[in-house]
């Protein structure tokens, strides 16, 4: 399996995200955004960063690089697309995932480790709805809105997949450290495999330096693809 | 073509959480104003070129819904730039 990790102006976890890609035993290359193709390639994570210095909103600028129609392509294939943070708010600024992430309710940048449960994934991901994971976030502007129509409209063509909880596994308001409308993580496309999250799946490949969950989240997600 | 002048507004919709609004308005309370509320917006002078005003402003009206404002969160008005060759035929 062959990944393209694009590489916006303003990326700085797409190495991180390239090695951990490394570390669970697939090539991955990375791919300039002016690129406007990706064939040869089975799968894409956008990664996390700041990319076009976050000018205008988070992600919006990068939303409209020659790579999305790719990406949009990929994802129309059923092949698997990872937004990780700011991939995440470039995914949702594209429209290829529904809602906006805008400044974190408390004002704070935040950065540690997260509580997350996963709220609901096709069986292709292999990871049960209710599965605990451990995930660093680092982030200021992650605070997920649904839009119109609420939560209701989203789950009818999309799914929320992660959400923030506390550490014995409840989903409450005050866990939602970023203030996301209903402690939104992470959200994919009903198929499950064009997924957007905030948390850093690729800070987390070591128990030693801290966990190993974002290992088992990426294995997951790799095998998530719908393509014929 | 001739070049026409706009601005467009882009605002949070109300009700939508503004914490840069409320950092501002925190600390001018703080220099002893009596800041009721403030909210945080964004101003973009666009000159277009364009056949009329008319065909302008739609442009900038395409622009502000493509990519100026993003529709989940924010909304936008537009009006003529200063110049007065851009301003709305009478």
């Amino acid at each position: 399996m062959k990944v393209a990790v694009i590489v916006f102006p303003g990326s700085n976890c797409d190495r991180d995200a390239q090695a951990a890609l490394q570390e669970v035993g697939v090539e991955a290359h990375l791919v300039w955004h002016g690129t406007a193709t990706l064939t040869g390639f089975d799968a894409a994570v956008l990664p996390g960063g700041f990319s076009y210095g976050d000018y205008l909103r988070s992600g919006a600028l990068g939303a409209r690089s020659p790579m999305m129609e790719a990406v949009r392509a990929m994802a129309a294939a059923g092949r698997p697309v990872l937004g990780i943070c700011n991939g995440f708010q470039i995914l949702c600024e594209s429209g290829i995932l529904p809602g906006a992430l805008t400044q974190n309710a408390s004002r704070r940048f935040h950065c540690g480790w997260t509580d997350l449960r996963v709220a609901s994934l096709p069986n292709t991901w292999g990871m049960d709805g209710g599965t605990r994971l451990r995930l660093p976030i680092a982030h200021g502007e992650g605070a997920y809105r649904v839009g119109e129509g609420g939560a209701s409209a989203l789950e009818t063509t999309h799914r929320v997949v992660l959400q923030y909880c506390g550490p014995d596994g409840a989903v409450l308001p005050q866990y939602a450290v970023n203030g996301s409308d209903q402690n939104i993580a992470g959200v994919a496309n009903r198929a499950g495999h064009v997924v957007g999250l905030m948390p850093h799946p690729e800070r987390a490949m070591d128990p030693g330096l801290g966990g190993g969950d974002g290992r088992r989240f990426l294995k997951a997600w790799l095998n998530s693809g719908v393509a014929s | 073509m001739t070049p026409h002048s706009f601005v467009v507004h882009v605002m949070l919709k109300p009700g939508v959480l503004d914490v840069q609004g409320q950092a501002v308005e925190a600390v001018l309370r703080q220099e002893g104003h009596p800041a009721e509320s403030v909210r945080v917006g964004r101003r973009i002078e666009v000159v277009v070129l364009a056949d009329s005003w008319a065909a302008g402003r739609e442009r900038v009206d395409h622009m502000a819904r493509g990519l100026l404002a993003n529709p989940v969160l924010e909304q936008y008005t537009i009006e003529s730039g200063a110049d007065a060759a851009s301003e709305e035929p009478r």
